[in-house]
């Protein structure tokens, strides 16, 4: 990965589909001084609609399908969906329970997946690094 | 029909997306007069993942203890902590006593991690994000200190049915005494900065009240209850693991100030001294652990088929930090999987509070006043406000809230 890929800085919208704050807490531990991600201009937004990228956590319980796929949908392209923890990314601990509608790729579109329960800050950032990548790849090929 | 009658009957909440700030999704409904909140409401259940299901009906209780760590990513000591206790309850295995003291020693660990995560929220929800930053910062060696003992920063997977899968060494103490010294002498200056500051006080002093009264009718647990001068604390008054060896008091704000008003404010203050009152209990433990075996049976199939055989109920009961944790399990003869299965954790309990600390505050309070009882599920991502007088209902998202709440921090401070 070349530096050329920090250019603009990246706004990540932080959504959670029922997880349980496990990774929710280590990715605020991205963004407070130990790890410091803002330093490379990837910042926590409060909106989809200002975000590049969606951090998505949590096995989607069946509540939160129609809010996840709305959210998706209120995020403007080019975007990327990153999928954090293991049970967004096939349900882990969670995966025969009767509330899931899961794992996040059978919702929405998955670009980068970031596993682990709870996947270390290291691994969170390193994943939007990736991301990041492949939103530029992809701006420059006009696809998206 | 007026448009004033049926906008009330057939309104809809909607919830919106979820803020960045580790919050789960929870809605609250919000009747308003002008900027004065006359009542609440509280939604919950956006998060349900069938966890007790799962251990009625897949899961053996020694897989369930991992399913009930991921109850919570915050509390996930107390959460398989009381669970244990339950199933050892119910099946009569008692835990070596070397267990005990590790187990009190990761639960002090993971109070100090949890009330530091909730010093920076809480300085958050005020708009003060330096202070956010700050706590976050001092939070990191906790949780160093959590990895060194345990193998990992969140999910730590130490308890075992009758006991714990790791030790805490002789050899591992300097390490331990190094992270507690350094919060010690610290400990003061987190002082000044939560209790001293300008800002803070005038933000949640004489806000959010929850009166003696109100939090013993409303069973307010935790340390939002001790906050209103109830001193209950499980670890007091029904020691369980090693606490019944060691000195253990409920905290309660008159410690410091004299006085308990069950503000805000007094909720940083036992949150604060019990920051304090964790780093003795860890110091105690490592003074008086004894030596011995850490597991009651650490053959896992031959305690697989005692789980299997026995039968009866069990409780199990610990003070997680945000309050009393309750696991209930029953056991049936020849069944793997567990026959009952109930949780109850703090935060249900102290929900119902949050219509009573609201009343009377302005929508600019609610952030903070909402995040003082450091609810586990916690999003007050979007609010519905129903104005009495006009009769206008709009939705405020939790951008907007955030928004009023800066706002209002900045006017004071002018």
């Amino acid at each position: 990965m070349s530096l050329t890929a920090f250019k603009r800085a990246l706004w990540v919208y932080h959504l959670n589909t029922g997880s349980c704050n496990g990774c929710d807490i280590e990715i605020l531990a991205v963004l407070t001084p130990r790890y410091d991600a803002e330093r490379f201009g990837i910042k926590l937004v409060g909106s989809p609609r200002h975000a590049d990228v969606l951090l998505v956590t949590g096995p989607v319980v069946r509540q939160m399908v129609a809010r996840t796929k709305r959210i998706y949908e209120q995020t403007p392209d080019p975007k990327l969906v990153m999928a954090v923890g293991n049970c967004g990314i096939e349900g882990d601990v969670f995966h025969e329970s009767y509330s899931l509608a899961g794992p996040i790729d059978q919702i929405i579109p998955v670009d980068v997946y970031v596993p682990g329960c709870p996947p270390r800050p290291e691994a969170i950032i390193h994943g939007v690094a990736m991301a990041w990548v492949k939103l530029e790849k992809s701006a420059k090929q006009g696809v998206a | 029909m007026a448009v004033g009658e049926t906008e009330k009957a057939t309104f809809t909440i909607p919830v919106g997306p979820i803020h960045p700030a580790l919050k789960e999704p929870i809605r609250l409904a919000l009747t308003v007069d002008g900027e004065e909140i006359v009542d609440a409401d509280v939604f919950v259940g956006q998060v349900h993942r069938g966890i007790e299901w799962l251990g009625m009906n897949r899961n053996n209780p020694i897989q369930s203890i991992y399913t009930a760590e991921r109850i919570c990513g915050i509390c996930n000591i107390c959460h398989p902590f009381s669970f244990v206790m339950a199933v050892e309850h119910a099946t009569g295995i008692t835990p070596p006593p070397r267990a005990d003291y590790i187990r009190a020693i990761t639960a002090e660990m993971e109070r100090i991690h949890s009330h530091l995560l909730w010093a920076g929220v809480a300085a958050h929800e005020i708009g003060f994000d330096t202070i956010f930053h700050l706590a976050w910062r001092v939070r990191e060696e906790i949780m160093d200190l959590i990895e060194y003992v345990t193998g990992n920063r969140v999910t730590k997977a130490m308890f075992q049915i009758g006991g714990v899968r790791r030790d805490i060494t002789e050899e591992q103490f300097p390490r331990i005494r190094q992270s507690l010294d350094y919060y010690k002498s610290i400990f003061d200056q987190l002082k000044k900065v939560f209790l001293d500051d300008k800002t803070i006080r005038m933000r949640t002093k004489n806000v959010g009240i929850l009166k003696r009264e109100d939090a013993l009718k409303l069973l307010t647990c935790g340390p939002s209850g001790r906050a209103s001068g109830v001193p209950k604390d499980v670890r007091q008054d029904q020691p369980y693991a090693a606490y019944a060896d060691l000195d253990v008091k409920a905290i309660t704000p008159d410690i410091l100030t004299g006085t308990v008003v069950g503000d805000v404010y007094d909720r940083i203050i036992v949150r604060l001294l019990e920051v304090k009152q964790s780093i003795e209990i860890i110091e105690q433990c490592m003074e008086k652990m004894p030596p011995g075996p850490l597991l009651a049976q650490p053959k896992i199939a031959v305690l697989l088929k005692t789980l299997t055989k026995a039968e009866g109920e069990g409780i199990g009961r610990a003070e997680a930090p945000r309050g009393e944790v309750v696991h209930y399990v029953r056991m049936e003869a020849g069944r793997e999987t567990l026959a009952t299965w109930k949780v109850r954790a703090p935060t249900y309990v102290n929900l119902m509070s949050v219509p009573t600390i609201l009343k009377g505050m302005q929508i600019a309070d609610v952030p903070i006043t909402f995040a003082s009882l450091d609810p586990c599920m916690s999003c007050t991502n979007r609010v519905v406000v129903t104005d009495r007088a006009v009769g206008r209902k709009s939705v405020m998202d939790y951008e907007r809230l955030h928004q009023l709440s800066i706002e209002k921090t900045k006017e004071l401070q002018l």
